[in-house]
């Protein structure tokens, strides 16, 4: 018994030991970015490192303004990333709750197609969707920021997801309420979709992340610095000889970063749980 | 009455789907064609110039000098973060299952770098990983001499594949704790009856009990691992020499650098490909190796 213990004690030390160490790579830098973005600019690279700044700096952060017109873009990649998920949730639980409820000829056949579009990455079709929005005037707009994500390739994944779900849900709540006289669209839009909360929560999560993360695109289709979104933005502060402006970058980089963060650790139970337990489960 | 109820469910089913399904045909497979079209064309966007040349861009990718390291560096890239990831999603997940208290704000920790911006996340690490940056910085103090690591071969490649998974791991981690969660502890309690060692009870248990969620990871870090641009461009340019262009960046050097349409074209049918290729190749190991499937 007291062997047992004595185990018992020796495997949570290595438990945890085993974590504290892992963790490292996954926090410190969110850490050193914060507090080297405060850090005179001769304390970035001073060493011994400091995990703390000496006197708490704010250059760094009125640079970041002036340099580029950061409020906008921020907007930019707020908003963009705001209709792409809304846009996303609508397209996905509409197409995921057909093919999960709704009998209809070629169903399957088209779910199949659809599905396909999972095996096609956005960089394969880079080229022709630029020639397509340079047809339509559309480069330089964030029309193809917005478009493609909500109606193309991404949104696949997010339809199958809603599908999953859909499949998983009693049907007899529906059937009353059609029996009730409900048309198909107020079963879907009444009954289904307040109970596809979870994954659709888990679903606008990481259309969102996609969206604000998206890197290849702006930088092929947007030219403009007022047009361009946070990913480009932040590869711009450099200086005269191209190499980065640290402290203006980590300023700009914390700015990005941290608002998600707080959101995430208030709400990381929803987070965690709800991409955990949709159909990625598999 | 029946009827009219059967063929307005008809009508909803195709209207529900028809956003999704215009869409896919838009953005998804006309483009798909379009670029099967341009690869066979020589299309220099700044010369103006668009001309059917057949099948000379696929010649020219086989005698592309440069195809055999861009190759290479796909492989040891999507290799390397493939094993790192799921080893170290799996052991995560084993190390979070265990009924300990306070587990769960280490789950949100490792976690964390998932909602952290890509381009952000990348750029702090190349500021940690310059040569006096904070990882040396860190070795110094323990008495070890850092490398310059973006700027040297080796360290190159292993730095991007680092910064790649310790940023996405925690998704991985996060459907492993899922899948592990559901296996049945009677399982468990009887092999340990049985007198199986913790390892055993690992690799007969719990490995075959999770493998269907084993699959899905590993096809979505494929595919995934095939993507990588952000970090390329950010961190290495695709440098030092060519030692970590991948093959999407090369893609956007030809198309978008160097205006090459057509043989941008060709190289994303090269990409096309290879993720087909990868993804059915899984698809079969599926009937191998999974043990239940639904």
């Amino acid at each position: 018994m007291s062997s047992k213990t004595r185990n018992g004690r020796k495997l949570k030390l290595v438990v945890y030991g085993l974590l504290s160490v892992l963790c490292i790579p996954f926090v410190f830098p969110t850490w050193w970015m914060v507090t080297s973005s405060f850090k005179p600019t001769s304390e970035i690279f001073a060493y011994p490192p400091r995990l703390l700044p000496s006197e708490w700096h704010f250059g760094a952060y009125r640079e970041v303004f002036r340099l580029q017109p950061f409020a906008q873009q921020y907007w930019n990649s707020l908003y963009i990333a705001a209709i792409v998920t809304v846009g996303t949730m609508v397209v996905a639980s509409l197409a995921g709750y057909a093919f999960a409820r709704i009998r209809f000829p070629g169903q399957n056949a088209l779910f199949v197609v659809v599905l396909t579009g999972l095996l096609i990455p956005s960089e394969v079709t880079i080229v022709p969707l630029f020639q397509l929005f340079n047809r339509f005037g559309m480069i330089d707009t964030h029309w193809p920021l917005i478009l493609v994500p909500i109606f193309g390739a991404p949104s696949v994944l997010a339809t199958f997801i809603m599908r999953q779900f859909f499949v998983t849900l009693p049907k007899e709540l529906e059937e009353a309420a059609r029996v009730d006289g409900l048309g198909r669209f107020e079963t879907f839009r009444r009954i289904a979709l307040p109970l596809a909360r979870p994954a659709l929560g888990a679903v606008g999560i990481f259309t969102f992340l996609n969206s604000w993360n998206l890197f290849l695109e702006p930088v092929v289709y947007l030219s403009s610095k007022e047009k361009f979104t946070l990913p480009q933005a932040l590869t711009q502060y450099v200086d005269a000889y191209g190499g980065p402006m640290w402290d203006v970058q980590l300023s700009a980089a914390t700015l990005t970063a941290l608002p998600v963060l707080v959101v995430f650790v208030i709400a990381q139970r929803q987070f965690v749980e709800g991409l955990a337990h949709t159909g990625l489960k598999g | 009455m029946r009827l009219s109820s059967k063929t307005a469910d008809r009508l909803a089913g195709w209207l529900f789907i028809a956003p999704q399904l215009a869409g896919s045909a838009v953005f998804v497979f006309a483009p798909l064609c379009m670029v099967l079209w341009y690869s066979l064309h020589e299309w220099n966007v700044l010369a103006d110039s668009f001309e059917f040349v057949g099948a000379d861009n696929y010649q020219a990718l086989l005698d592309d000098p440069s195809l055999p390291s861009v190759l290479r560096a796909t492989g040891i890239f999507s290799v390397g973060l493939v094993v790192f990831n799921l080893s170290l999603a799996l052991l995560l997940a084993v190390l979070l299952n265990q009924r300990l208290r306070g587990l769960a704000v280490y789950r949100t920790l490792f976690f964390s770098p998932v909602v952290v911006s890509l381009v952000a996340w990348t750029i702090v690490w190349g500021f940690l990983l310059q040569s006096n940056g904070g990882v040396n910085g860190l070795l110094q103090a323990v008495g070890i001499e850092g490398p310059n690591w973006l700027r040297t071969g080796p360290t190159a490649m292993v730095s991007v594949i680092a910064v790649q998974v310790f940023k996405n791991v925690g998704l991985n981690m996060v459907l492993f704790l899922a899948a592990l969660q559901g296996v049945p502890g009677e399982l468990y309690e009887a092999a340990q009856l049985d007198g199986a060692s913790a390892w055993t009870r690992f690799r007969r248990i719990t490995v075959p009990m999770i493998s269907p969620t084993i699959l899905l990871t590993s096809i979505i870090t494929v595919v995934g691992s095939l993507q990588v641009f952000a970090q390329i461009a950010v961190l290495t340019q695709g440098g030092p020499g060519t030692s970590t262009t991948v093959l999407v960046y090369y893609l956007y050097q030809q198309a978008f650098q160097f205006h090459h349409f057509g043989y941008g074209s060709t190289l994303a049918i090269l990409l096309f490909v290879i993720v087909l290729a990868l993804t059915l190749v899984q698809w079969q190991l599926r009937r191998k190796w999974v043990v239940h499937e639904q």
